[in-house]
């Protein structure tokens, strides 16, 4: 016989009972759905950790004061950024001494009602020097950043991000040599910073403010920082593949400042934004592993839908396979035919599958706020799937119908 | 054209051997018109069964044009049951999703012709039936004699050389079964040979030879209207 009258035969039955039908495809469309949805939530939340560390700048080493967990970098460390043991000149002895280091950034930051013009902002300032901008990837969009005899004077000058001056000035103002109230001491804005929009985080990454560390340390931020400390101490090295060796010095160098015992443990703590990353990537790449595993059961149960309606089509259909063996069906033409009905059942719930799952991952990235990441390869991979569903599936029923024996099946009621 | 000789075919029913054809030698002539009679267990069905090469004889030989169809496949069985035979059968066996026309053509599909040939062929077939009028309908709108007209277009779809009938009027009232066995006199008045099993003395007599089993035994062969 023709393979197109094969085809023929199928799609006969399965049209002839379109509930049945749609109702055993749902089994495999929930499936499959549920693959390309969890590879695409997963790939989204992939893309979405990358952005959220790239954001804070690249190649970042971070600095805090207070006890890490372990060398290396530790994912979680407890009491980092508690006490005050880093000040102005472990920044400056790491610029100096450490080879590799782009830019050290020493940092304080806290918390100010901004008033401008009858208008008012909370935010966070934070004090820094120029460096900082090398540091965090960021750049000027209107204006200057203070420069170094600036921030060592303590002159009261801000640079701010595009937020503030949306909020204090209006939409399209220049708010360049405006004075802006920080908290009770008054500041001039003399730049606006390139906008970044939200971080992966969700945070504004626009709503910042940039002063120069010792004014904002005395004026800002007061009593809890003392002296020359420092918050944060910011190290950009020049490259990924560099941070582990760059994170080794700067802990040495720092031990040896603080003149740390062998064997003790460290005062601050050196995050390396590169191995956070990995860690994170690795992380979540698990839990998608483990959520597309999830759903690759679920398309194995449709795929045992599709056997238990099949094995029902068989014996319903008995009469009618005798009465084809009889009329000169082959038992392979009978096999064929219960397979491709099969097949046919499971990537037609496949391909409805696919544009469900695809729909819902784009619905999923809106509602997580992530962006949309259908991997490319889940298309041609969830129709073979599927495609394989109904064959494993459908095969067992397939050898029932062509093993019947053709008398025996004529005769059943 | 049909030689069986010594033919046998035993079941093993638990621990008994049961013989559902104890030896029988038969010959059919092309264009004969052959009634198979006997009580049920007989063994006439299950005769039938073997000559139409739905089930194979567990000892002696059938030969169907010269041909040992007694040592074929499974795969040669299904050719030859589709290009060599055609089966009516008492319930018709129509199937109920396909038109009239599309259960006449379902065995030249089978025997792989293409469709506007399989088509036309259908179309003739029926005419031939007297149901020129009713291609599209489905075998649940017709009464039983045209479904019973409908399973012989089939039969004769693929110019079979054997018409084999298993109780055709069985399921009819006297006047379709009369109108259905005439359009099988007609058939055989054209050359198409002829085999019925039945019960029915009637549909008997319409045969010009009778053949009567029991116990799996040949026990009469009479050519009627022939000295």
């Amino acid at each position: 016989m023709k393979r197109i009258d094969l085809i023929g035969f199928a799609a006969g039955a399965i049209v002839a009972h379109p509930m049945r039908s749609a109702l055993t495809s749902l089994g495999v469309v929930i499936g499959v759905a549920a693959v390309v949805m969890m590879t695409s939530i997963g790939l989204g939340a992939q893309q979405r950790v990358t952005s959220a560390i790239g954001g804070l700048g690249s190649n970042l080493l971070i600095v805090m004061p207070g006890a890490s967990r372990g060398p290396g970098g530790g994912f979680v460390s407890q009491g980092a950024g508690s006490g005050m043991s880093l000040n102005e000149d472990d920044a400056k002895a790491i610029a100096e001494q450490i080879e590799g280091a782009v830019a050290v950034a020493p940092a304080v930051r806290g918390g100010a009602q901004l008033t401008a013009e009858g208008a008012n902002w909370q935010t966070r300032v934070e004090g820094v020097t120029p460096d900082y901008l090398t540091a965090r990837d960021l750049t000027i969009a209107s204006g200057r950043m203070f420069d170094e005899n600036e921030a060592r004077q303590g002159r009261k000058v801000i640079v701010i991000g595009k937020t503030i001056a949306t909020e204090l000035f209006g939409e399209d103002s220049d708010p360049i040599g405006k004075r802006i109230r920080v908290g009770t001491a008054p500041f001039e804005v003399i730049g606006v910073l390139t906008p970044k929009g939200q971080s992966g985080f969700g945070q504004d990454q626009d709503d910042i403010v940039l002063g120069p560390l010792q004014a904002i340390r005395s004026r800002v931020v007061g009593r809890r920082v003392q002296g020359t400390n420092v918050q944060t101490i910011y190290v950009k090295g020049a490259s990924a593949d560099d941070l582990d060796r760059l994170q080794e010095d700067v802990t040495n160098l720092l031990r040896e400042r603080h003149r740390i015992r062998q064997g003790a443990e460290d005062d601050f703590s050196v995050q390396n934004m590169a191995s956070i990353m990995e860690a994170m990537q690795a992380s979540v790449k698990t839990f998608t592993s483990l959520l597309a595993a999830v759903a690759a059961v679920s398309l194995v149960v449709g795929g045992v839908g599709i056997m238990n309606i099949m094995l029902v089509a068989v014996t319903e259909r008995t009469r009618e396979i005798g009465l084809r063996m009889a009329v000169g069906a082959r038992r392979s033409d009978v096999l064929y035919q219960f397979a491709l009905e099969a097949i046919t059942l499971s990537v037609i719930g496949g391909i409805i599958g696919l544009a469900v799952g695809i729909g819902g991952g784009i619905l999923m990235a809106k509602l997580g706020q992530w962006p949309v990441a259908i991997a490319g390869w889940s298309i041609p991979v969830s129709l073979g799937f599927s495609l394989l569903v109904g064959l494993v599936f459908g095969a067992y029923p397939s050898w029932r119908a062509a093993r019947l024996d053709p008398i025996e099946a004529l005769r059943r009621e | 054209m049909i030689e069986i000789r010594d033919l046998e075919k035993t079941y093993q029913m638990g621990e008994e051997t049961v013989a559902a054809l104890a030896g029988v030698s038969l010959t059919i002539e092309r264009g004969e018109n052959v009634a198979i009679v006997g009580p049920s267990g007989s063994g006439k069905s299950t005769l039938m069964n073997i000559v139409g090469g739905l089930d194979r004889p567990s000892r002696g030989t059938y030969r169907f044009d010269g041909e040992d169809v007694s040592h074929f496949d499974d795969n040669a069985l299904a050719d030859f049951r589709n290009r060599r035979i055609g089966f009516v059968f008492q319930s018709f066996q129509l199937l109920p999703r396909l038109s009239a026309l599309q259960n006449v053509e379902l065995p030249m599909i089978y025997a792989g012709k293409d469709k506007t040939e399989r088509r036309a062929r259908a179309e003739r077939m029926l005419d031939r039936v007297g149901l020129g009028s009713r291609m599209g309908h489905r075998p649940t709108q017709m009464s039983g004699g045209q479904q019973q007209r409908v399973a012989i277009a089939r039969a004769l779809a693929n110019s079979p050389d054997l018409l084999l009938a298993d109780e055709p009027t069985g399921a009819l009232d006297t006047q379709t079964g009369n109108d259905v066995m005439a359009l099988f006199k007609a058939l055989n008045a054209e050359g198409l040979t002829l085999v019925t099993v039945t019960h029915d003395v009637e549909v008997a007599a319409e045969a010009d030879r009778r053949i009567t089993f029991r116990d799996g035994l040949i026990v009469s062969d009479d050519k009627a209207g022939r000295p």
